[in-house]
């Protein structure tokens, strides 16, 4: 009996998940979008492109929390957790990436110009490079562990790295982009956390997105966690 | 200092770029100048820096490591690298004055930059030197690892010394607080952290 009460308790976040993310995906198709100039319907990309960062910020905090938890330790487990949870958050933010990318070819980019050629003017955005330098860095920790060859010298050094790269990924996405002047929405404060600048119609679908997405992030890790604990098994024993 | 050689081969390595430079573009503008002196300046600090971790052979580790704490340890290679730096700094920016002109409108303030940015950049690859020194082919992990980190410090160093050039922009003091406040985050984060690449 308590073992069945406590596999129930271990599934409810995953229906959580499906359910906030059937209602996101359905209320952003039909939720009432304020009309904006140069905006208009594009804003219903706000419930998938800030989402996805979210999503990745929250894995890539879970990946350096084990890493911690693995220096304390020196348990093997948490640096399988930490890699796969650095792992999801970096495919986490190339889709943050990409649908940046599609908002902003609709947004930004000189309708007269085609979005490739006006690459060169659009590259050069604060944001975009915070962005893309934060995937480089968690790119390079992915090369950091293949490059070391004995398991216990992997796990030490990638967490060591994994704890410095985290706090100079504050810097890189959080702070000089918005010294820089930039056409990105959220020039002072946190953009992403402003409630107010979204209709109330919005607001409603915006959270439970963002809590949607995070929580299937979780959950394909844990998959990838317990698939490669059960490949690492006779290691970890 | 036991290897001379190595400091007189970064000297000659500033000497040769600023030189061949100076060969291909005479008198470049303010933003080209500026440009071109950041990017020496990372490429001199990984060659000056790398050298510091990734030549000490296993004995000397293992010398060091019996005669001295893990902190005290990184902390003097900290404050030996950054010396180095800021006297390779120096001399990089006098050589890129004499051969490059000098298009730098307020002078000590962009000296003062030098030598904040050496020191900014000395720490990170540093610290970076003692991950890739665990890595094989560890001159090139150092790079991979190295370059994303250093961006977000040298566009606020660039940006700041964009405002030396040019006497209608100003420098904030607030973004060279950010630079100094980074630096601190770093020499302790290098504290705290090295003890566990030290143990072998």
């Amino acid at each position: 009996m308590a073992t069945a009460k406590n596999k129930k308790n271990r599934y409810w976040w995953k229906v959580l998940c499906v359910v906030l993310l059937v209602y996101a995906v359905a209320g952003g198709l039909l939720v009432k979008i304020p009309d904006l100039p140069a905006l208009e319907e594009t804003s219903r990309n706000l419930f998938y492109h800030v989402a996805m960062w979210m999503a990745m910020m929250t894995l890539f905090t879970v990946s350096v929390v084990n890493s911690i938890r693995y220096l304390r330790t020196f348990n093997l487990k948490y640096d399988i957790y930490a890699k796969q949870y650095a792992n999801v958050g970096i495919l986490f933010g190339l889709l943050g990436y990409g649908t940046g990318a599609i908002w902003m070819s609709y947004t930004w980019a000189d309708p007269n110009n085609p979005t490739f050629d006006s690459f060169e003017s659009v590259a050069r955005e604060p944001k975009l490079i915070g962005a893309a330098t934060a995937l480089l860095i968690y790119a390079a920790y992915l090369v950091l562990r293949d490059s070391i060859t004995d398991m216990d010298k992997r796990a030490r050094t990638a967490a060591v790295y994994n704890i410095f790269a985290f706090a100079m990924l504050f810097p890189t996405i959080w702070i000089v982009p918005r010294l820089l002047p930039s056409l990105h929405p959220g020039q002072d404060g946190n953009p992403a956390m402003n409630f107010k600048d979204v209709s109330s119609d919005m607001r409603k679908v915006q959270l439970p997105a963002y809590i949607g997405w995070t929580l299937l992030g979780v959950w394909i890790t844990t998959l990838k966690i317990r698939y490669n604990l059960l490949k690492e098994k006779n290691m970890l024993s | 200092m036991r290897q001379q050689y190595s400091f007189y081969g970064i000297l000659l390595y500033i000497g040769a770029t600023i030189f061949v430079l100076f060969l291909a573009i005479q008198e470049p503008e303010g933003k080209v100048w500026n440009g071109l002196f950041w990017t020496i300046q990372l490429f001199v600090c990984i060659n000056a820096v790398a050298k510091s971790f990734l030549q000490e052979s296993r004995q000397r580790m293992l010398y060091f490591y019996s005669i001295a704490s893990p902190a005290d340890f990184v902390l003097a290679k900290l404050l030996f690298n950054a010396l180095l730096m800021l006297a390779m700094s120096l001399t990089a920016l006098l050589l890129f004055r004499l051969f490059l002109g000098n298009p730098i409108e307020r002078v000590w303030a962009f000296t003062g930059l030098v030598l904040l940015g050496g020191l900014s950049l000395s720490l990170v690859f540093t610290f970076l030197a003692a991950i890739a020194a665990k890595a094989q082919q560890n001159a090139a992990i150092m790079a991979i690892l190295g370059f994303p980190l250093i961006v977000p410090q040298l566009l606020v160093l660039m940006k700041l010394s964009n405002a030396a050039f040019n006497p209608i922009l100003t420098m904030h003091t607030s973004h060279v607080l950010l630079l100094l406040a980074l630096d601190a985050m770093i020499i302790l984060l290098a504290v705290i952290l090295f003890p566990f690449l030290w143990k072998d």
